[in-house]
């Protein structure tokens, strides 16, 4: 579930802090930059592991400050393919089953990859599997906040930086007689997840834990 | 690749010193680290690896050893603690051909002996097993 990533990056001690220990200033800054944040193809950073290398640091003209390069080891959580992961129900919608860690959200399932033959009841907004035995066909809900067993069998990382002004420009000159719609797409615009991963329960042993558990 | 269990022993760690250092935690700086911490420790203190300690890693892998598992698989092992032959399938690549029946139930046997298992669940499977008892009796 965790791995442990190589970075290097140059930090920026303030003057302020000038008075504390080098290594636990940097801890703390890198901490605070990457913690709880996706870096592009690598995963969510959770915390600092250690620091393996401090190099110099050097202080440029008009900068108080003085910036260090850190090699360092983060812990990241970077689900290898195929691995197993327990999680929670966050809700259920056309697109699949939602299913939440606590830490980490955007983990989806979709309807293909649920334990078939599975059917969405539009009316409590919840997928349910139709499982057939020889005494009849029970339907089995996957109701919100049921802790489900998943494999990950996908992986999609989103660039989220910001654009700039110029792709929006284009934009705006593209329907000059749309412009007022064409700021209120921007605006609901909706957020994309920077990384997303898609699962399947369709295995035995998948899915709902009651479903397995005798 | 690190196990559950040394992430959940990093973060505690962590957190207790965070609690020494006192007012710098609450800036606005730390917000992220901070809520990291808790949701993630909040899984994990769920999960089998919560039970742990460096010992029962180390006697568990000496035990696998002999196994010709793959690393990724004794992870997933050490992580879940699979209870029935059904999950130890979903973990083990093709399990049906690398391990015979006696080998499953012996791996479950290894998984359930060396790993501590969730005590509120063991003390309502005995519970199950004495009503069981008592109710065949009379």
């Amino acid at each position: 579930m965790f791995v442990l990533v190589e970075m290097v990056d140059t930090v920026r001690t303030p003057p302020w802090c000038f008075h504390r220990q080098l290594n636990e200033a940097v801890a703390e800054e890198l901490n605070k930059k990457l913690a709880n944040k996706v870096v592009y193809n690598v995963g969510l950073c959770i915390c600092l592991y250690d620091i393996t290398k401090l190099e110099d640091s050097y202080i440029f003209p008009g900068d108080g400050a003085s910036h260090t390069k850190v090699h360092f080891r983060f812990v990241v959580f970077h689900p290898f393919l195929e691995e197993i992961l327990v999680g929670k129900i966050k809700y259920c919608s056309q697109e699949g089953v939602h299913v939440t860690m606590g830490f980490f959200d955007d983990i989806l399932i979709p309807p293909e990859s649920l334990q078939q033959p599975a059917k969405f009841d539009e009316a409590e907004q919840v997928w349910l599997w139709e499982y057939e035995t020889d005494e009849g066909a029970h339907d089995l809900y996957m109701d919100q906040g049921e802790e489900i067993r998943f494999r990950v069998t996908d992986e999609v990382f989103v660039d989220t930086s910001p654009t700039g002004p110029a792709a929006a420009a284009s934009d705006n000159a593209a329907q000059p007689g749309q412009s007022t719609s064409a700021s209120a797409e921007e605006s609901t615009e909706k957020k994309e997840a920077p990384y997303t991963l898609i699962g399947t329960i369709c295995e035995p042993g998948l899915g709902l834990l009651s479903w397995w558990n005798n | 690749m690190l196990s559950n269990y040394e992430v959940f022993k990093l973060l505690t760690d962590l957190k207790e010193q965070r609690k020494d250092a006192g007012k710098s935690k609450h800036s606005p700086g730390q917000q992220d680290l901070n809520t990291i911490m808790y949701e993630t420790l909040k899984y994990l203190s769920k999960t089998p690896c919560s039970r742990q300690s460096p010992e029962i890693v180390r006697e568990f892998l000496t035990t696998m050893m002999p196994q010709k598992l793959t690393k990724a698989e004794k992870l997933q092992l050490l992580n879940q603690r699979p209870q029935s032959a059904v999950e130890i399938q979903l973990m083990v690549e093709e399990s049906e051909e690398r391990l015979t029946e006696e080998q499953i139930e012996e791996l479950i046997q290894t998984v359930a002996g060396i790993l501590p298992g969730d005590p509120e669940q063991e003390n309502a499977a005995a519970a199950d097993a004495e009503m069981n008892e008592g109710a065949e009796q009379s």
